[in-house]
């Protein structure tokens, strides 16, 4: 349990002022000039003593993505880069952090940019949360006034200015390549890595990429020790977390937590429990849709931390968790996940473009009982040629939750599946027409 | 990938405002001169928000002119994302989140009556001609499901009366407020506890 005195974003609800004013009352922006002229190695090593990890997904060192910007500024300048194309289904905690507590990622945004030799920082913000650009907009302005950004920040003797860049509504822009893509003026398809980010990044130039949350929970490590973040929560998954908590939930809400606290607590205690009752729970998606689904014998003991969901072939992912009762028919929710990747597949590679559309069509027939036995074993090959054969993470997104699904409600899938195929006579259908198209009629 | 179709009626020419030209004035300070191309996104915004919410092709040449590259690379842009309109939508544009979060808390009760008040089919304006809706992925604001984005504004924790309330309010071009529709304050926990989730969608 987080104790009141430990949190980090103290506003994430709004109850005590968004405006610069009442964040420095807050603390934010305090000592700023002296954790900077504490030098770059003292913030790295601070960070890395943390064990921070970050919050976007992978899960990857913090401390140590740093460390791999060169050293000193060559020909090229660096760049950090805050992604906060938050689109995961089920995650919403980016959104609070920009409208309640930007003065936390302003603030990140300088050290992290001094740590890493940035003089410039995009924030690339999804074109859906207009209104959130808007207020940090005005965030921005504000600490330009206090002369907390540009020339000189923060009396620090860095040059630092942000610039907010709206994606325009693709998901795949919140993978860091593709959306360096979209900065840059292209079509957000991700890159081939290596070279990674921090060598060859926008326009070519070193570029780190951080995630809202991580940069945002920065400036409070170095304040008050890395050794404080790491005392919370368990060895190597270290800290406190905002879990974004949805569904069949009857208080859904978004609650800083520490890291690994078991998933009942925070189900029963933040969001008012699982409606219909705990006994009611068919399956819980623990961190965004791209991590597959948990069985509720697993959700009964499970901790929220990285480690303890690999170990249970799932992840934390974001932390969106998305809580399915009983009520649900989990066929058809699992389907309207893959129809969002089909929906959302750059359409760079061949497995993840075809394949996403064909574990959905796959899944659309299970929900409508015309799918066959064999079927199954189809769509459990289809996820496994997707995985691990993309340029990006997508393919594994798109695939994970199928085989989830496929893990632990195998049952209820078979179920619904007939012996014989629906369409039982060979009709000769002209060479690469769409088979799945001329079924329906057919049938 | 989305599939979008180009309007089949197009406007000849297309050219920024003198206000929209000083915005776009200052969108190229913020990235470095020999990368203007980095600016393609912010002026389809600017030109979408000057042309009632939709890119016109003269505008994507236009724009294509105004930053030295290939109309071919503007059109590329324009047609991968999918909140670049291609075709006009109504005044009061509303998207209906559908994705699994907002299903299970009843988003395809919004979509059945934004097919009986605003028009059967997607993309489709409505009959007064000041409303269109479409179905989208994820919003968001997934703790707060189901819920709409009408234009730039969320309106959150929807049921099925207050999204018809919405609905005719914009229909009647008297929108009203953005926000929660259950009275509570942005994300946090509230005290009061629905049993078996009656106030669902």
């Amino acid at each position: 349990m987080l104790k009141k005195e430990n949190k980090i974003f103290t506003n994430l609800y709004n109850d005590l002022g968004w405006e610069i004013d009442n964040a420095i009352k807050r603390d934010d922006w305090k000592d700023t000039k002296n954790i900077i002229t504490k030098g770059r190695e003292w913030i790295i090593n601070e960070v890395k003593t943390s064990e921070l990890r970050g919050r976007g997904g992978a899960g990857f060192s913090t401390g140590l993505k740093w460390s791999f910007a060169p050293k000193k500024v060559g020909s090229r300048p660096h760049y950090l880069v805050i992604n906060a194309d938050e689109s995961e289904p089920g995650t919403c905690k980016d959104r609070d952090i920009l409208r309640f507590e930007p003065q936390k990622l302003i603030e990140g945004c300088l050290i992290a940019g001094y740590a890493v030799n940035a003089n410039i920082c995009y924030i690339y913000i999804r074109g859906e949360y207009f209104n959130e650009g808007e207020r940090l907009q005005n965030a921005i302005s504000q600490a330009y006034e206090k002369n907390f950004l540009g020339k000189n920040a923060c009396g620090s003797g860095w040059d630092f200015d942000i610039h907010i860049h709206y994606g325009a509504g693709a998901y795949i822009c919140g993978e860091e390549t593709a959306l360096l893509e979209s900065i840059e003026g292209n079509k957000g398809q991700p890159r081939l890595k290596p070279p990674f980010p921090a060598l060859v990044g926008l326009y070519g130039c070193p570029t780190i990429v951080n995630n809202v949350e991580t940069i945002a929970v920065v400036p409070t490590i170095l304040r008050r020790g890395g050794k404080w973040f790491a005392s919370m929560g368990k060895p190597k998954n270290t800290g406190t977390k905002i879990f974004c908590i949805s569904g069949n939930v009857n208080t859904p809400c978004n609650v800083e937590e520490e890291m690994g606290i078991p998933l009942k607590v925070l189900i029963e205690k933040y969001a008012g429990g699982v409606v219909g009752g705990w006994e009611n729970l068919q399956a819980v998606i623990p961190g965004g849709s791209s991590m597959p689904l948990l069985s509720k014998k697993i959700c009964d003991t499970i901790t929220m931390d990285f480690d303890t969901l690999v170990q249970n072939k799932s992840g934390l992912g974001t932390a969106g968790i998305v809580v399915i009762n009983k009520d649900q028919d989990i066929v058809a929710c699992m389907a309207r996940i893959a129809r969002f990747y089909k929906h959302e597949s750059c359409g760079q590679c061949t497995p993840c473009r075809e394949g996403a559309g064909w574990m959905w069509r796959i899944l659309d027939r299970v929900e409508k009982r015309k799918a066959t036995f064999s079927d199954i074993d189809l769509l459990s090959d289809v996820t496994k040629q997707i995985e691990g054969h993309t340029i990006c993470a997508f393919g594994e997104g798109s695939a994970w939750p199928v085989q989830g699904l496929l893990r632990h409600f195998r049952k209820e899938i078979e179920s619904r599946c007939r012996e014989e195929p629906l369409i039982k006579k060979k009709i000769d259908n002209p060479y690469l027409v769409d088979q799945h198209l001329l079924e329906n009629k057919n049938a | 990938m989305s599939l979008k179709k180009v309007h089949d009626e197009q406007p000849k020419e297309f050219k920024f405002s003198i206000g929209n030209l000083k915005k776009a004035e200052e969108i190229l300070k913020r990235y470095p001169e020999k990368n203007k191309k980095s600016a393609v996104m912010p002026f389809l915004y600017l030109a979408q928000k000057q042309n009632d919410n939709w890119i016109p092709l003269s505008a994507m040449k236009y724009i294509a002119n105004l930053l030295s590259m290939p109309y071919i690379s503007v059109y590329e842009v324009a047609t991968f994302y999918t909140m670049f309109n291609l075709a006009p939508v109504g005044k009061h544009f509303v998207q209906v989140c559908t994705t699994t979060p907002c299903l299970i808390r009843g988003a395809n009760k919004i979509v059945e009556l934004c097919k009986e008040k605003i028009s059967l089919k997607e993309n489709e304006v409505s009959k007064k001609g000041n409303c269109s809706w479409m179905e989208v992925e994820c919003l968001g604001a997934c703790v707060s499901a189901p819920m709409i984005q009408i234009n730039e504004n969320y309106y959150e924790d929807l049921d099925e009366k207050s999204a018809r309330e919405i609905i005719d309010s914009i229909l009647n071009d008297k929108p009203l407020k953005p926000g929660s529709y259950r009275g509570r304050k942005n994300t946090s926990p509230e005290k009061k506890q629905l049993v078996n989730g009656e106030n669902h969608a």
